[in-house]
């Protein structure tokens, strides 16, 4: 619990900063919602008319004048996208900033296992996703309240447990990366976050990159498909779920054997 | 001092310890035994192999090849327990950003499941260390003390210590010393590595040399001292070429400083056919003898302006 504790303490002004920047922009896209739903005739003939860009981002299965379709599109990158970031640089920050700081060495010739620090350090990283993710939840339920509209419960929480998932799958990838030491830096989680941001963009404007769904988190989290379903694409999710074991594995075999600097 | 029969008379004991980082040698077949109580010293200039033969036994690296045991426990399968009962001094020290020095040593007794701010208060009293300053802005020997207390706070029975006094001014290299002293006679194994001769030569009862990855001596540090050359200084004129033995020579019109180790009657007879106005002969200091002899015996190709390698 030492370490948990330590790494929550050590990383609590990057949580409050980025979990306060994501629910500003989430709670101001929600209030602007009743005004956008005026203004929705006009509004949606526009999206619709954009192809690739309107189907990239499924805005072609969704409609922007209700707050599922408004949410899904909006509020999805918004969650999507930060919560992405925030993952990665977590993950991938998490045991290479012991060899980057040079703290390692202090925190190594203690009496615990590396399986122990590799274990604990983790589980900040999940604490930390878990706070941020119900903190925005419930931001996002008092502001739909705020609004005056009903709270599509399913909806909601179908697509906050979808960018939970993805914000883990991620975080999972980039712990693994992080074992492989200093280098595994900032740089490397932003870009794996956009690249995977970008894969999702380009499988749904064509079907020949369907497959793409599989490799990238944000297929499962794509709003048109969770609202038309009402639940989480299985395979993509299964993938997604593979992808942050084999992460978290990787991360504790290597972490265990590796020279430490 | 642990009366335990039963008890392991060694504190560290290693054989053929090697390891390579990639094609760069590390270390290569390092032994040595370090008995319990001991104030062993660990010698050898930068870059010789100190520090990973260090690392290697705190389990921070993986070894190439050979064994060790601190404490009879196999350093690679009982790594956690071995480091219950040790406190290390890394040679740099960086703690956590954010940090003041007082959760430093927290996180550190934490991590050891202790409680040691008793202990901890009377080691930041003596090293005279501020508990509530920033420990990422702290100065190089404010660093080092906090390091120290880390490592003492928990009053281990080993304590590793890799180059302990750089950054440390004169009065608290002393008070440093003297607080290891004071646990040496408690019984705490000490095993001080340093390039700092003096401190070896003035605190320890054994010692190993190591260079370029090898161990070259070892021994007490009263036998490696002996090496039966003295340091001579003539004010005057005297005729060296006859001698043979010399080393380490500073010659002027009106001086010669040098090491000796030769027939002392042939030295006799030099003195006696020069202009000798004042002499004097002396045991040289231990960090003379390894530089002049211990360096160049063992590596006889590198003799020349670098002769010790680079100790500082």
């Amino acid at each position: 619990m030492t370490i948990i504790r330590h790494e929550l303490r050590q990383g609590r002004i990057a949580f409050a900063v980025w979990t306060a920047s994501i629910a500003f922009l989430l709670i101001l896209c929600i209030l602007l919602f009743p005004e956008m739903k005026e203004e929705m005739g006009a509004v949606g003939k526009m999206f619709a008319s954009m192809g690739s860009f309107t189907a990239a981002f499924g805005m072609d299965r969704l409609n922007f004048g209700t707050l599922t379709g408004f949410y899904a599109i909006e509020c999805g990158n918004i969650l999507g996208l930060g919560g992405a970031f925030f993952a990665s640089l977590l993950g991938v920050s998490a045991l290479a900033k012991e060899e980057r700081n040079r703290t390692a060495e202090f925190l190594l010739t203690h009496p615990v296992s590396r399986a122990r620090v590799a274990a604990e350090k983790l589980a900040a990283v999940l604490i930390q996703i878990a706070a941020m993710n119900l903190i925005l939840l419930g931001l996002s339920l008092f502001s739909v309240k705020l609004i005056g509209e009903e709270i599509p419960w399913r909806e909601i929480l179908l697509m906050h447990g979808a960018y939970t998932l993805l914000q883990l799958e991620l975080a999972g990838i980039c712990f693994g990366i992080s074992a492989f030491g200093r280098r595994g830096g900032a740089g490397i989680g932003l870009g794996l976050a956009a690249v995977l941001y970008f894969l999702n963009l380009i499988a749904n404007m064509t079907k020949r990159a369907a497959f793409l769904k599989y490799l990238t988190p944000f297929g499962y989290c794509e709003g048109a498909d969770l609202i038309a379903d009402g639940r989480l694409s299985a395979g993509p999710a299964a993938a997604g779920i593979l992808f942050g074991c084999i992460g978290i594995a990787a991360a504790f075999w290597l972490y265990c054997r590796k020279d430490m600097h | 001092m642990n009366k335990d029969k039963t008890a392991p008379a060694y504190a560290i004991r290693a054989g053929s310890l090697t390891k390579y980082y990639g094609r760069v040698r590390g270390i290569e077949q390092v032994s040595l035994t370090v008995a319990k109580g001991d104030f062993f010293g660990f010698i050898g200039p930068n870059g010789a192999g100190k520090s990973t033969t260090i690392r290697a036994l705190l389990g921070l690296i993986r070894l190439d090849g050979g064994q060790a045991q601190i404490f009879d426990l196999d350093i690679t399968k009982d790594r956690r327990r071995i480091l219950e009962r040790v406190g290390y001094l890394p040679s740099e020290t960086a703690f956590y950003p954010g940090m003041r020095v007082r959760d430093v040593l927290k996180l550190s007794a934490g991590l050891r499941k202790k409680d040691c701010r008793e202990s901890a208060g009377l080691l930041c009293e003596r090293l005279q260390l501020d508990v509530s300053r920033r420990a990422d802005e702290l100065s190089l020997g404010n660093r080092k003390k906090t390091a120290i207390v880390c490592a003492l706070q928990h009053e281990p029975e080993l304590l590793i210590l890799d180059e302990p006094t750089s950054g440390l001014d004169p009065l608290m290299q002393r008070e440093f010393f003297e607080i290891l002293r004071e646990r040496s006679r408690l019984g705490t194994t000490i095993f001080l590595s340093s390039h700092v001769l003096s401190e070896v030569q003035h605190n320890c009862a054994h010692a190993a040399v190591i260079r370029e990855g090898k161990i070259i001596a070892g021994g007490s540090v009263a036998e490696l001292s002996r090496t039966g050359a003295r340091r001579v200084s003539v004010r005057g004129r005297i005729a060296l070429e006859s001698l043979s033995g010399v080393k380490d020579l500073h010659l002027s019109p009106e001086s010669a400083d040098f090491l000796y180790s030769g027939d002392m009657q042939a030295l006799l007879a030099v003195l006696a056919q020069g202009e000798v106005r004042d002499l004097s002969i002396s045991e040289p200091e231990l960090e003379e003898v390894f530089l002049h002899y211990y360096m160049e015996e063992n590596s006889p190709e590198e003799r020349g302006p670098q002769k010790g390698g680079d100790w500082k």
